[in-house]
């Protein structure tokens, strides 16, 4: 297991670029949601306003 | 043809057939990746020359071809925002710059943390990775373009321009290693037939590039299904899915 | 189409023609420039102004090196099968450095006609297989002899 993680001596690049992608990739899917609810409020007080 | 995609490209029945597509292809996404990365990490043996710091292949790559790949989705419905005015494709142009971004910085910064250990370097200015740094400020342009109006048709005519104008980066790209002398290596999956690359490598690396590619399908319908509700805020059959929703 | 499509698609073809060929004409032109590095023909060839610091690229002569007393000094050979230029570098080689490896050094050629290099970076090629298949390949006589290391580390 502490083999795996060692990742021959690359560690820090290996995991590093994982971690960098993997928090990219969650934060397009977070943006993502956060837009739709965002247009979903926007358009609730715009009915709400009429 | 146009027929066809004045249908499927009228925001309302865009609205209703992109659900499932959404739905299906996140959910395989989530399967792809998790088989992907099993393989790519337990299964794969370490390369001859490069040991375990090679399986930064399987994220460096898949981003890289999504770089170029979202481009020119971009870019074709960019013609198609410019010569047939579809609303649907002026906020794909939008949605694909942003995410197009993204996929470009994951290869570039993917890139430099294998280039240090393995070059020596984290950045040379050789003519892939310059062009490739032309991309990521090209989508910039795309994503500022698109939101300097007031009138979002105006921005998203603008935005289309420059994509369309910026395909040209996208051979230079691709065939840079071949036209140049450049730190960066040739590519290893050129011909299918016969890829520079073991079968135990490939497999979980075409794996992970299919998972990228329904992971950028799956967020684009995301975002452009909501934004295609913003747009036509004003028409009967969204009030309608509001309605629904409250 | 209406003609007003018409009109648009023409306008949208121009332009992608247009930049195109400037680009490539543009392209075309600075080429030279656009060359991460020199072989070491090209410098037998007179293609390069070796007054200045350069760039150049080659695979590590099998034998060539010599690491010196000092512990940070190598010397060792670049050829590109035609050509071959000694280079003489001090300082830290990236973990791929090896003999029959793809290397770029920037530096500069010294009276006694030596390569001084100020940075070695190596140059991976694009294949990647399990150290044991290497080893196998070769054993029955390297398929791609330029690809397969001598002495793997690993």
């Amino acid at each position: 297991m502490k083999e795996f993680f060692a990742m021959g001596g690359y560690a820090f690049f290996v995991w590093t670029s994982y971690a960098i992608v993997a928090f990219l990739m969650i934060a397009n899917v977070v943006a993502a949601r956060m837009k739709r609810k965002r247009i979903f409020r926007e358009m609730q007080e715009l009915a709400e306003e009429s | 043809m146009m027929q066809f995609i004045h249908k499927y490209g009228s925001p309302r029945y865009y609205y209703q057939w992109s659900k499932g597509w959404q739905k299906w292809l996140s959910i395989i996404t989530v399967v792809l990746l998790v088989i992907g990365l099993y393989q790519g990490f337990f299964v794969a043996p370490p390369d001859y020359q490069q040991g375990e710091s090679y399986r930064i292949i399987f994220i460096h790559v898949p981003a890289a071809w999504m770089s170029m790949f979202v481009y020119m989705v971009m870019a074709f419905a960019g013609i198609m925002a410019l010569v047939w005015r579809i609303k649907v494709a002026e906020i794909v142009v939008g949605e694909c710059a942003i995410l197009g971004a993204s996929f470009t910085a994951m290869a570039l910064i993917t890139g430099m943390l294998w280039g240090k250990p393995m070059w020596g370097t984290y950045w040379v200015w050789d003519a892939r990775l310059t062009s490739e740094l032309v991309l990521l400020f090209l989508y910039f342009g795309v994503i500022a373009l698109h939101g300097a109006f007031d009138d979002p048709r105006t921005g998203a005519k603008a935005a289309s321009i420059l994509a369309i104008v910026g395909v040209i980066n996208i051979p230079i790209i691709k065939y840079s290693v071949e036209w140049w002398n450049t730190l960066h290596q040739p590519a290893t999956v050129a011909k299918f037939d016969k890829p520079s690359m073991h079968i135990s490598m490939l497999i979980p690396l075409l794996i992970m590039a299919v998972a990228f590619k329904t992971y950028f399908l799956s967020l684009l319908f995301m975002r452009s299904r909501s934004e295609v509700l913003a747009r036509e805020k004003n028409a009967s059959w969204v009030k309608e899915i509001l309605k629904e929703q409250s | 189409m209406t003609p007003r499509r018409k009109q648009r698609l023409i306008f949208v073809l121009v332009l992608i023609i247009g930049f195109g060929a400037a680009i490539s004409l543009s392209l075309f032109a600075f080429q030279k420039n656009l060359l991460y590095f020199y072989s070491p023909s090209q410098i037998a060839a007179n293609e390069v102004e070796t007054g200045q610091m350069f760039r150049l690229g080659g695979l590590v002569v099998e034998g060539s090196v010599v690491r010196e007393s000092d512990g940070v000094t190598t010397q060792f050979d670049l050829t590109d099968t035609a050509g071959s230029i000694t280079v003489r570098y001090t300082g830290l080689l990236p973990d791929l450095f090896r003999e029959g490896q793809g290397i770029v050094a920037q530096g500069k050629i010294n009276p006694q006609g030596v390569f001084v290099a100020q940075e070695v970076l190596a140059k991976h090629d694009e294949n990647y297989m399990p150290p044991e298949l290497a080893d196998a390949l070769q054993e029955v006589g390297a398929k791609h002899p330029e690809s397969i290391p001598r002495n793997t580390g690993y």
